[in-house]
């Protein structure tokens, strides 16, 4: 070398260092690919990334209960349910308020499907509570109006709330907004016109006892405080206690606390058979725990099937690679044949082989195997869910072992032979090896489909054969528990994940091939 | 050693058949024997049976009719991975999920010789192709002469007494194939092995072997040391197969003892000694190599025949000039000239006269 003296970095042409230059010259590069490319991955973006975050983010939020019941869930802050009593009037009266913007909404009804998912009852409470939460607070109403008429005029009130001094009031002028807007929005009323709910007499009431200073308000409002003392208080808690007794069970209330935040882990301790408690988490009733369980069928079963799946999909695609174009050709479309029929097809033409009544139990029964009065229980059970299921993934199997049998040339196995090795140990030390990254794809494939697989399972797995998906599919489409059923998701995506990397720590990933 | 004599048979093909689809026959009638210690090469035209023989020998493909014997026992029912026989492959076949060292303990281990043993046999094995430092490389990072040479060294390192090697250097430049057919004969003298070497490069033939046999139609055409098959073709197919040559086509006039006059379709007549040619009338196809012809009256025998000719074509290539001629009415006769100080170059469109020596041109099969 004669420019050692040189030790800097290599520099290209234009005096600028050779790496930076590459690299300038590399990302223009790279920058058109990304261009080209833009739209689809916007696209995949839009169809694949962002559903999967809504369900990420569904199985953790929690929103409805503090959207509902804003007035209640802040009210309960304080609330301590160790003390085994119901909470006092105040936390009733902001629940009054709640229920009946949320009436009017049309929503307590949602809330109370949601509760019910943590406390069964209080949907029906919620939904009984609801018909009667507009006669709330009457009492109050009544007692104004007697006071002085002038409560009764809309308009009276409009002008009121909008003083600037009314904020005196916050608790009217909260259930009185509330009021103006719900009316606005669920049947285009002008509050002008109507009469406010009780609940805005009810929060006058409690605004006027608390002792607001209401000097710089309209004179009624003074003599309304003075009256006020004198009112015959309405009891709150009676009334709830008289639509459902449920209302002064401490547990209704704990579930309300409990869910209150904007956020919660719940739906992810209810998926793994544990319930939120105040304190943290528990084990649910035994009777209650199914997910866990189901977690591990799902598993052990799915690698069950991805094991027969090789055991009968290994030699089927040698047989395709090694027969002549001819018989593999034909072979090839017994392979595909399946993807050809639809799924319920298949999955009902296996209830009728393994049934009781089946033909297969039928054959081994006129063999002699098996005793008549002991016909082998082949369905609605786990066993016809892997004979389902094998069935119907082989192909996936069968398809890249397949194509990454074709890769291996004969002359390894002739050669093997030439050196000494008998059929089986070159088939053992020389083909087998060659062959598992097919082995490998085909059982990530078939593992994957089966785990998340749900029809099958459904027709011909019973009770003691149906797998996790089942339980989300349920969720879904039945209870519409759907934080649920994102929470169960999730862990099956985490589950999966866990797995491919310990297929790539183990096997390697790279050790997995679909074709040439 | 059952055979005391040097020149018995080692390897040999009786009355071999072969056809894969009950319609043709692919080896027809292939009879061969090889003594011990000789490197032997099957030559000839793509498709025309040398792999089958090959496979035949190893044991992968049946004859169909006929016996093969390895060392005087018949090894028709011997399966592949009893005979012992090592085998180079066109692709090398290396397991690529072993390393080098791995590939080729593999035949040791399945002879079950103990580790050390193992070892010991595999460092001596890439010794001998001077691959030692690659023993724990896959195959996929070597190069593509790296791996023949690891292929030749599995190969050998069960210690076969005989061979196989099907186009070895196929896939290789001319450099690498030239030190590799260097090294690879180097080493079957060294270790006195039996090679069957199949090609179909006859440089590599006509350097490489003891003898070569070239294969045509499913038939040995001949089967001969090199330099008689290049000199002394016994059919015109050989002759044509075989390095550069020109044919010419005629009628036997007249034959007397070892020689005999042609006269061409053009009329000329030229002499030639009788190789495959019976009887006065019997069509012929001439030989000359293009370096035999002479064009200097002077070294030309007195008597002999000479044909005129028209300067075609002067082509320079270093070491020779090849000139191309018009000659009894073919534009493709070649001559070949060596470049020395008193050589006369020709010019396109210069006639000439052209000779040669009798015993240089043959009378073939027509
Ligand atoms: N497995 C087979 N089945 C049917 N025909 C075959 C098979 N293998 C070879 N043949 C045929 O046998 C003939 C001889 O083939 P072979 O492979 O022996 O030729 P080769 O001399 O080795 O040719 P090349 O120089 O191209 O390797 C060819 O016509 C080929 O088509
Ligand atoms: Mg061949």
């Amino acid at each position: 070398m004669t420019d050692t003296a040189q030790s800097g970095p290599v520099l290209a042409a234009d005096g600028r260092p050779l790496k930076a230059s590459l690299n300038r010259a590399l990302r223009r590069q790279k920058m058109r690919a990304m261009l080209l490319i833009a739209p689809l991955l916007f696209f995949i973006l839009i169809t694949f990334v962002v559903p999967i975050g809504q369900m990420l983010f569904r199985s953790v939020e929690n929103q409805i209960v503090s959207d509902t019941l804003p007035r209640t869930t802040q009210m309960l802050g304080d609330w301590d349910a160790s003390t085994g009593a119901a909470p006092d009037t105040p936390v009733f009266a902001a629940l009054t308020k709640d229920l009946m913007v949320a009436v009017e909404k049309k929503q307590h009804t949602r809330l109370g499907s949601r509760l019910n998912y943590e406390t069964t009852g209080v949907s029906s409470l919620f939904r009984k509570t609801g018909r009667k939460v507009d006669d709330m607070g009457e009492g109050y109403t009544d007692q104004f109006v007697d006071l002085d008429p002038k409560w009764e005029d809309p308009v009276f009130w409009a002008d009121l709330m909008a003083d600037p001094a009314a904020s005196a009031l916050p608790m009217t002028q909260d259930a009185y907004a509330a009021f103006a807007d719900t009316i606005i929005s669920e049947d285009g009323d002008d509050p002008r016109e109507e009469q406010p709910w009780h609940t805005v007499y009810l929060s006058l009431y409690q605004d006027l006892s608390a002792g607001a200073d209401v000097g710089s308000l309209p004179a009624e409002v003074a003599t309304a405080q003075t009256a006020a003392v004198t009112f015959q208080t309405e009891d709150l808690i009676a009334a709830f206690a008289d639509i459902d007794e449920d209302w002064l069970s401490v547990d209704t209330w704990q579930t309300i606390q409990t869910y209150s935040p904007a956020f919660t882990n719940g739906y992810f301790l209810n998926a793994v058979d544990r319930q939120k408690t105040p304190d943290g988490s528990e084990w649910r009733p035994e009777d209650q725990q199914i997910y866990l369980t189901l977690f591990v069928r799902t598993m052990i079963m799915s690698l069950t099937i991805t094991f027969s799946c090789i055991l009968l999909g290994y030699p089927v695609a040698w047989l395709l690679a090694n027969l002549p174009m001819r018989q593999a050709n034909l072979l090839m479309i017994l392979v595909l044949l399946p993807f050809w029929t639809s799924l319920l097809v298949r999955t009902s033409a296996w209830k009728v082989l393994l049934q009781q009544q089946g033909v297969i139990n039928e054959i081994v029964v006129w063999l002699g195997l098996v005793a008549d009065d002991n016909r082998l229980a082949l369905i609605n059970n786990a066993t016809g869910t892997v004979i389902a299921m094998t069935h119907i993934l082989l192909p996936f199997m069968i398809l890249p072992l397949y194509s990454v049998m074709k890769t291996i040339p004969p002359s390894y196995l002739r050669a093997a032979k030439s050196l000494g090795a008998t059929n089986w140990t070159a088939f053992w030390r020389v083909y087998f090896p060659q062959s598992v990254p097919g082995i490998g794809a085909g059982s990530i494939l078939v593992f994957i489909l089966s785990i998340g697989y749900y029809i099958t399972p459904e027709i011909v797995g019973g009770t003691k054969g149906v797998f996790i998906s089942n339980r989300i599919a349920y969720h879904i489409s039945s209870s519409l528990n759907w934080g649920l059923a994102a929470a169960l998701g999730a862990i099956l995506l985490v589950v999966v994940l866990l797995l491919y990397w310990a297929y790539d720590r183990i096997v390697g990933i790279d050790n997995v091939k679909l074709g040439g | 050693m059952t055979n005391t004599q040097n020149d018995a048979a080692f390897v040999e093909f009786e009355r071999v058949q072969k056809s894969y689809d009950g319609e043709n026959l692919v080896v027809k009638d292939l009879n061969l024997a090889m003594p011990k210690g000789e490197f032997l090469t099957m030559l000839g035209p793509s498709g025309s049976g040398k792999t089958t023989c090959l496979m035949m020998l190893a044991g992968f493909e049946t004859a169909t009719h006929g016996e093969i014997r390895l060392d005087g026992v018949s090894i028709n029912h011997i399966p592949p991975h009893k005979r012992g026989i090592g085998m180079v492959f066109q692709n090398y076949a290396l397991f690529p999920h072993m390393t080098v060292a791995e590939n080729l303990s593999f035949p040791l281990e399945v002879r079950k010789i103990g580790k050390s043993d193992r070892e010991e046999k595999v460092m001596r094995a890439l010794g001998m192709v001077q691959m030692q430092d690659f023993a724990g490389r896959r195959p996929t990072q070597l190069s593509g002469g790296q791996q023949q040479r690891i292929a030749l060294a599995r190969a050998l390192v069960f210690e076969p007494e005989l061979v196989l090697m099907d186009e070895p250097l196929g896939a290789l430049d001319k450099q690498l194939r030239e030190t590799l057919q260097f090294e690879i004969t180097n080493l079957a003298h060294e270790l006195g092995i039996t090679v069957v070497y199949v090609t179909h490069d006859q440089t590599e033939a006509l350097t490489m072997s003891d003898r070569v046999a070239v294969f045509d139609d499913g038939r040995i055409q001949q089967l001969a040391p090199p330099d008689e098959l290049y000199e002394a073709p016994q059919n015109s197919f050989v002759a044509q197969f075989i390095g550069e040559n020109n044919t010419l086509e005629g009628v036997v006039q007249e034959i007397k003892g070892n020689t005999c006059i042609v006269k061409l379709d053009s009329g000329d007549i030229i002499d030639a000694i009788p190789v495959n040619v019976s009887a006065v009338g019997d069509r012929t196809k001439v030989s000359i190599r293009p370096e035999r012809v002479e064009f200097d009256k002077n070294r030309l025998q007195d008597g002999a025949h000479t044909l005129k000719a028209e300067v075609l074509e002067f082509i320079y290539m270093g070491d020779i000039f090849r000139t191309r001629l018009r000659v009894a009415g073919t534009d493709d006769f070649v001559i070949k000239s060596r470049n020395a100080p008193d050589q006369t170059r020709l010019t396109p469109g210069q006639q000439i006269e052209i000779g040669w020596l009798a015993e240089d041109c043959r009378a073939l099969d027509a």
